[in-house]
């Protein structure tokens, strides 16, 4: 199982992926520059993001919303900020492959001209808005937020959300915004896949048509940073929820790190589905919690595991966590069982193999195809990707719980009701988010 | 060594793309097993998966009246325990597949699933006949199953935009069967038993009203063969799952549910209007693309990329087999909410008076339909669910090859008269989960009358 490619580097420095499947008459144009919040400075957070809403407000020689040229052209686009990268796609049909090319160059290369106060205004309005919907007005919408405070230290890049701090978004100056675009959006920290419906040698003389006079910039430097926890850190915030939920995080093994897809499959037999551990006794045997969940949240320069479950009526967070810990300690202590770790890798060999079905979009071949350039410089990576779960032995599984599910270096989190502050874990410190 | 240019370009004006391909859908093999189960595949074989589903034509509005929630209750319970295996065993062989079922419950259909490997696929058809057809519907794992219901819509009391969708549907549809939410309320899960969730299964989860639908790297008479085994046991005929149709309520223009300090206000406004099988369906699919259904449409260009009010407006016309809803969704700030719903209003109103739809704008949105049509029958699970629909709607099988052409067609007196006959802004019920000390005063200076208050309780 592998994915046929070549690349071509221009002289400016952008990466260039191709990856030819003539099943569908469709092509992806999948842009990736490696700028997240990682890349961003305490008291100028979410401004990653907010630069991501701006690259679609028209450019030199588009001075007009991005959406509707390509939308009238039959294609869906978005784009998405996490902490390590922020990426733009179009899924455009055969023929407008030059049409996609052109807008995404127009952006890397001429977006400042056209940037106003005007539209820079607006969109943090409109950020603003995006952080009310799925933050401030969602329940235990603040839980990221605390948690990724508690486990980073504050100059850490990893102690704020994508999405920043209201302060830091209403401070953002205009002059912010061209350095930012300077420093980050330029051939050389970018990486460019088409995957699809192309012939590769016309694509790459598009490609090269249109990319090759954009300047070259700086390479950035990799952002560098360590975090570690000595304690239980204990915290509780009250949400408008009616049933109280308790997460719990641990600092962990970075994205493509040894022991990263240990703890993938770790957090899947305790807490993932209805044949996890931690589902069968919260929820199906003890009935203490209605839902569970888990995950190894693998980031560029270190991760962090989460594990997440909600009280029934009645119970306490306290219960709970009691529970979760004999059963990490369980798993610690005997290792999976040798079902588990079936189950584990054909889940893992499904999720690959379904990813190879599209071309496009969030998680498809040709986004696939740059995660693996930017992190790792080698687009290759596919099989031995998978190759990592393969590799998870009973105790490569049982070593990893055992390293990372810390017992006494955590940060637990109780989200309770307003006013009902004895169904928090026991000895939990309020805190404010906002 | 100088890299030659073999292509010129100009920043001067957008490349015009040419005319998109013909977008083929692949052809549906059928046949029917002697039970009444109706069996189609696709074979779509680029990647070695196969995308599994089988549509009940019996949804949430088949809830007998008192309990609501019967067929999503019923639906929740089909992978908990089959035949004398428990719903540990269940669970543990459908996770041996490397994947999980999902289950979707809509108005109208039960749709039950997964995507496997093609390696898997006999055994997954085997296990998805064990769910459906002979599921065991055992006393304790109904209490169980009951109870994590219940919890869930504890939960959802405190979702805004959960809230906006069971007041919009409540209000517009009263006592219809499209009035509630799958899920039901408290007080008609509370009396729901296993005889109920049993009764349910023998009167809608029947083959008459089912079809299996196989789509990827498998062969028709190798699943017909399969299905025969493992769904030949299944019998009976559904009950009429089609009531008569009540009077639909008048509801209030305004309606609030407080939600005190709440940041954002969420809105729904709209009304019931058209079937699925309504001939003015590409007009109206159409119109909506001009209206609220894409980035670039009016209200969302509005609301956002005009005023900064909100994250993103939507509108949709609802298909369903009975009148479903056209429903405008946003949140939008709080202070911006009284605003916020006269522009969304004024812009349903315009498209139907001051600003009927123009040629361009037909022409961008019948472009945006038609030229990428391809990409939605790229992977098996998007042909699954496209072919679901043809089933669900009694669609012909030429429905999707006659699309692109249809849409191409229109013109924009048809589109225009398709949204005078089926929107009407005086008949728009607007609801706003909010806070209603800070917008209450606002709301009131709308000319749609007083704010009803609506607590969460009543629906």
């Amino acid at each position: 199982m592998n994915l046929s490619f070549t690349r071509h580097t221009l002289a400016n420095g952008l990466d260039v992926l191709l990856h030819e499947d003539h099943d569908c008459p469709i092509v992806a144009i999948n842009v990736w520059y490696h700028v997240g919040s990682k890349n961003e400075r305490p008291g100028h957070t979410g401004f990653a993001h907010l630069f991501e809403h701006l690259m679609f407000e028209g450019s030199a020689h588009h001075d007009h919303g991005y959406f509707q040229p390509l939308q009238g052209a039959g294609a869906s686009l978005n784009g998405s900020t996490n902490s390590d990268r922020t990426n733009y796609w179009e899924v455009v049909p055969t023929a407008a492959l030059e049409l996609g090319l052109w807008m995404e160059s127009d952006r890397m290369g001429y977006l400042l001209p056209a940037l106003t106060e005007a539209k820079f205004s607006n969109q943090r309005a409109v950020v603003l808005n995006e952080r009310r919907q799925n933050y401030e007005n969602r329940p235990y919408g603040l839980s990221a937020m605390a948690i990724v405070a508690a486990l980073f230290p504050p100059d850490h890049p990893y102690h704020w959300t994508t999405i920043g701090d209201v302060a830091d978004l209403n401070a953002v100056r205009l002059e912010e915004v061209h350095a930012f675009f300077a420093r980050y959006y330029h051939p050389a920290n970018a990486s460019l896949t088409l995957a699809g419906d192309i012939d590769s040698d016309h694509a790459l003389a598009l490609v090269r048509a249109y990319f090759e006079e954009i300047p070259a910039g700086e390479k950035v430097a990799p952002v560098r940073a360590a975090a570690s926890l000595d304690r239980d850190v204990r915290i509780l915030l009250e949400d408008r929820v009616e049933l109280p939920r308790l997460y719990m995080a641990w600092l962990s093994a970075a994205m493509f790190a040894e022991g990263d897809a240990d703890l993938d499959l770790a957090a899947d037999v305790l807490a993932n589905g209805k044949t996890s551990r931690l589902y069968r006794r919260l929820v199906f045997e003890e009935r203490i919690a209605t839902d569970v969940s888990a995950s190894q949240n693998s980031r560029e320069i270190g991760g962090y595991l989460q594990l997440a479950a909600t009280a029934s009526p009645g119970h306490t967070l306290g219960e709970l966590e009691r529970v979760i810990l004999e059963e990490i300690g369980r798993l610690g202590t005997d290792g999976p069982t040798d079902d588990e770790i079936e189950r584990g890798r054909v889940q893992a060999e499904a999720q690959f193999v379904f990813r190879l079905q599209t071309v496009g979009g969030f998680g498809g071949k040709s986004d696939q195809l740059n995660a693996y350039n930017v992190f790792l410089g080698d687009p290759a990576y596919f099989d031995r990707d998978l190759q990592r779960y393969y590799s998870v032995t009973n105790r490569s599984l049982q070593q990893a719980t055992r390293r990372y599910f810390d017992p006494a270096r955590r940060v637990t989190l109780s989200i309770v009701p307003k006013d009902r502050m004895e169904l928090a874990a026991p000895d939990s410190v309020p805190e404010v988010v906002s | 060594m100088r890299i030659e240019r073999l292509v010129t370009i100009d920043r001067s004006r957008l490349p015009e793309p040419g005319p998109s391909g013909p977008a083929s859908f692949p052809a549906i093999e059928k046949s029917t097993l002697p039970n009444g189960l109706t069996v189609w595949t696709v074979r779509h074989a680029q990647v070695p998966v196969v995308a599994f589903s089988l549509l009940i034509r019996r949804g949430a509005s088949s809830d007998p009246l008192g309990k609501h929630g019967l067929a999503a209750m019923t639906a929740d319970m089909l992978d908990e325990g089959s035949g004398d295996r428990s719903a540990i065993e269940i669970h543990e062989a459908i996770a041996r597949l490397g994947t999980q079922l999902e289950t979707d419950i809509g108005a109208d259909g039960i749709v039950a699933g997964f995507t496997v490997l093609s390696r898997f696929a006999d055994r997954a058809l085997a296990l998805l006949a064990d769910v459906v057809v002979r599921p065991a519907i055992r006393g304790e794992d109904v209490v169980r199953v009951r109870q994590l219901r219940l919890h869930r819509l504890t939960q959802l009391r405190d979702v805004p935009s959960v809230i906006a969708d069971r007041a919009f549907l409540s209000l517009i549809y009263g006592d219809h069967p499209y009035g509630h939410s799958a899920i039901g309320t408290e007080l008609s899960l509370a009396t729901m038993s296993v005889d109920d969730v049993r009764a349910f299964h023998e009167l809608a989860i029947r083959p008459s009203v089912a079809t299996l639908i196989a789509v990827g790297d498998c062969d028709h008479a190798g699943i017909h063969r399969l299905a025969l085994d493992a769904f030949g046991s299944w019998h009976g005929v559904a009950a009429d799952g089609e009531p008569a149709n009540p009077a639909l309520p008048q509801p209030p223009r305004l309606s609030i549910v407080p939600r005190a300090s709440a940041p954002q206000s969420e809105l729904r406004i709209g009304h019931v209007a058209v079937a699925r099988n309504t001939p003015d369906y590409h007009a109206l699919v159409t119109a909506n693309m001009v209206l609220g259904g894409q980035f670039s449409s009016r209200i969302n260009l509005n609301l956002r990329e005009d005023k900064g009010f909100t994250y993103g407006a939507r509108t949709a016309f609802e298909f369903r087999r009975r009148p479903g809803p056209f429903v405008l969704q946003v949140g939008v700030q709080t202070s911006a909410t009284a605003q916020s719903i006269a522009e969304s209003i004024g812009e349903i109103s315009a498209m139907v008076s001051t600003r009927p739809i123009t040629t361009d704008e037909l022409r961008l949105a019948a472009a945006s339909l038609t030229r990428g049509y391809a990409r939605n029958f790229e992977t098996a699970d998007q042909i699954a669910r496209a072919a679901t629909q043809l089933a669900l709607y009694d669609l012909p099988d030429t429905y999707f090859a006659e699309f692109v052409p249809r849409v191409e067609q229109l013109t924009t007196d048809e589109v225009t008269g398709a949204v005078a006959r089926h929107l009407d802004a005086a008949r728009l019920t607007t609801v706003v989960v909010g806070d209603y000390d800070a917008v209450g005063a606002d709301l009131a200076r709308l000319g749609l009358g007083e704010p009803v208050i609506l607590s969460p309780e009543t629906f």
